[in-house]
């Protein structure tokens, strides 16, 4: 493909002239090569976002009418449970981490990850644990039923034979993540092409670098959290179970304390790509820098010390109520300097709506409403309201779906050309985004409503006042599911096709940084001679 | 290779952190226990002997109404009630109550009981010298038993609570057995 690059560069630096990728599948399975691995993470990503969907897709359908039995309870709840897993380790973060594997390197000027051959170690120990989680659907008697947070005594003493599975699975995907995140610190720390200060250093590896860190402080407690499960299921400990003097509330207290890093987990490095999108596009300078990196730093630090506002109802005593509700508002600050400081990139800027920014708009609008009903649900008497309802499933889909996946569509836009050295279609990329936006707040919208009027969560039916609200939900839903057709189109077209490269090395206009220096699409190995940053 | 060197010595020590924090999940469980023993929250003190201080009065100036709840965990067949449903106490004064329990299993059974207190406000003033749930029971097939538990209010309780509840769930301890005797002090067998 980019024969001429790869020589012109050989002749610089002689010595990986016979060193381009192998061929065939095992370039794939023994590569150590960051783009290699961030492709490789991406597209693992989009298989897994499709079966998800699917998922959703036969949960909505379920709910499309009162009464309505097209999948049993049981299976219904196997569904929510699978869902919310492939979601939140299958998806999204497989998608950031392919991104900070493709991504970061080119950003600090580094030839690759610091740890090459722990890269492809923890891209595949992923698909073997999604293989080992999902093999749970064809096995007799039920897939994981408990909901993605597999409280205990539910996940144990009543937990299906096939938990185990689960709780393996969740260790390979701890380890693959602990090893991903391990990867992109030390990058980040000892990579940085000279002349990359902590100053200069992108907002998007910025948010990773901090992002890192909470997956090495959380991901640890997650493992120890389901060790202690299986324990407790084959050991004959009782670390969850009161009978023998254990407590199934401190399960809720060691899975949150994983679980609401986790949230910021999935959504910092979302906030880095917009940051990148809104000021290429605006054609101005990101506004607040110093701010934003405070901010991201903050956000982690207080998202390890709210998590349980997840437990406002278990009998917590009311100064606890307290804090945990004001230390939750507080994350509220943060967030707000970071909305605030991309309102004020956007001011004045000479704005173009290409397909990256529209995403990073949506992404502006709509992540704010789930910040907002974030800080409903953190109120304590509000929460004995609204916990465990529909309001809740709004919220956490606006933040995740609006945010996150927006933001990580936003970065596929404005990389792919860069990847690919072609121009994705605009005119499809645009009508991937309406659709996505229609159909995404036709399907959350309404469930603020139906959670605020009583309907719970997780419950494979419902009264028949809600049943226009639900089948609206159901036709959003479906809607949004069709759109994602429409960026598998353009994700393939991109990487089947032959065309010869017809885009810059600069793609955008606007945008700034290492990586817009090198050819598009970039030669196998860049960076190997360390660019001096001025 | 500097660089390399560099890579080495930060590995190591982030997976020092990952190593710690792991160990540090293992150590929620006793900080957990910790924290609700002394602050009293979720029954963990009411699962405990406590004294009562020697200088403590009777405040007859006022009475708190106590309700004793039972629930069986689980299908666990048991019959299991309060003798009283519900007495009234001076803070500082020191009541006994029995609770009743007969297996009907058809089998041996070890079961233990787990206390919980409503308010949870109320929960730390509410002391128990001497409770057949600080330690397992066991029951012979179809054995009866009133059980004791001796109780008092700690008079240092906020004026605002006038009624508190005790319940206690039946769990099935089987598998988990203790080295204790079978049949504790103060258990009248019927």
């Amino acid at each position: 493909m980019t024969e001429a690059i790869i020589h012109t560069h050989a002749a610089a630096d002689h010595f990986d002239a016979h060193h381009g990728p192998e061929k065939g599948f095992k370039r794939w399975l023994f590569t150590t090569n960051h783009k290699d691995i961030g492709t490789l993470y991406l597209l693992f990503s989009l298989v897994m976002l499709f079966i998800g969907g699917l998922m959703a897709l036969v949960i909505r359908a379920e709910l499309f009418e009162p009464g309505k039995v097209l999948i049993d309870p049981e299976f219904f709840n196997q569904m929510t449970t699978m869902h919310g897993l492939i979601m939140v380790f299958g998806v999204i973060m497989p998608a950031m981490a392919g991104l900070a594997n493709w991504m970061i390197p080119l950003m600090i000027g580094a030839p690759d990850m610091a740890l090459p051959r722990l890269n492809n170690w923890s891209f595949w120990l992923l698909p073997f644990a999604f293989c080992l989680l999902m093999s749970t659907l064809i096995m007799s008697g039920p897939a994981p039923d408990f909901g993605w947070t597999f409280y205990a005594p539910l996940s144990t003493t009543y937990g299906p034979k096939s938990t185990d599975f689960f709780i393996f699975s969740v260790h390979m995907m701890g380890a693959s993540s602990i090893m991903a995140a391990l990867n992109i610190v030390v990058t980040i720390f000892n990579m940085r092409a000279p002349g990359m200060t902590w100053g200069k250093l992108p907002l998007f590896v910025w948010s990773w670098l901090v992002t890192g860190f909470l997956l090495l402080a959380v991901m640890p407690v997650l493992a120890g959290c389901v060790t202690m499960m299986l324990m407790d299921r084959h050991f004959h400990t009782s670390f969850f179970n009161a009978a023998g003097g254990g407590d199934p509330l401190l399960f809720q207290h060691v899975f949150w304390f994983f679980g609401h890093p986790e949230v910021y987990i999935l959504i910092l490095p979302g906030f880095g790509i917009i940051s990148e999108v809104v000021s290429t596009f605006s054609r101005k300078r990101l506004f607040g820098y110093k701010f934003m990196v405070a901010a991201t730093v903050l956000i982690a630090f207080i998202g390890l010390i709210v998590w349980m506002h997840h437990m406002f109802t278990t009998g917590a005593p009311i100064t606890a109520q307290l804090y945990f509700m004001y230390a939750t508002m507080l994350v509220a600050i943060p967030t707000g300097i970071k909305i605030f400081n991309w309102l004020a990139t956007l001011f004045k800027g000479s704005i173009t709506f290409e397909t990256p920014m529209l995403f990073a708009l949506g992404f502006l609008v709509m992540f704010t409403i789930g910040g907002f009903s974030g800080v409903m649900l953190s109120l304590v008497p509000a929460d004995y309201q609204y916990r465990d309802s529909y309001f809740v499933v709004a919220h956490f889909h606006y933040v995740l779906v609006s945010g996150s996946l927006f933001a990580i569509f936003a970065a596929i836009y404005y990389w792919l050309p860069k990847w690919t050295g072609r121009m994705y279609s605009e005119r499809l990329g645009q009508i991937h985004f309406w659709l996505s936006v229609i159909g995404m707040n036709l399907a959350f919208l309404p469930m603020h409503f139906l959670g605020l009027a009583g309907m719970p969560r997780r419950i494979p039916d419902y009264p028949l006042q809600f049943t226009d609200f639900n089948q609206l939900c159901t036709i959003g839903a479906f809607i949004f599911g069709m759109a994602q057709l429409v960026f598998l189109y353009i994700i393939l077209k991109e990487c089947v096709s032959h065309t010869k490269p017809d885009v810059s090395n600069q793609v955008w206009e606007g945008a700034k940084g290492l990586e817009w220096t090198l050819p598009s699409p970039p030669p196998y190995h860049t960076f190997e001679t360390a660019p001096i940053v001025p | 290779m500097n660089i390399q060197k560099a890579n080495k010595r930060l590995t190591f020590m982030l997976v020092c952190g990952v190593i710690f924090m792991f160990g540090f999940c293992y150590m929620l469980v006793p900080l957990y226990e910790l924290i609700c023993k002394k602050e009293g929250i979720n029954g963990k003190s009411a699962r405990s002997v406590t004294t009562a201080a020697p200088g403590m009065k009777i405040d007859y100036s006022r009475t708190i109404k106590v309700d004793f709840i039972t629930v069986l965990h689980h299908d666990i067949r048991f019959k299991f009630i309060p003798l009283h449903r519900r007495i009234d106490i001076h803070p500082g004064e020191t009541k006994l109550v029995y609770f009743f329990a007969e297996n009907q299993t058809g089998n041996e059974m070890t079961v233990q009981a787990i206390p919980s207190i409503t308010p949870t406000d109320a929960a730390r003033f509410l002391k128990k010298t001497e409770c057949f749930c600080f330690t397992q029971q066991f029951f012979a097939r179809g054995q009866k038993a009133d059980m004791p538990v001796y109780f008092f209010i700690d008079p240092a309780i906020s004026k605002d609570i006038k009624e508190v509840t005790l319940s206690y769930t039946l769990f099935d301890a089987r598998g988990f057995e203790k080295k204790q005797a079978h049949f504790t002090k103060g258990r009248i067998n019927l």
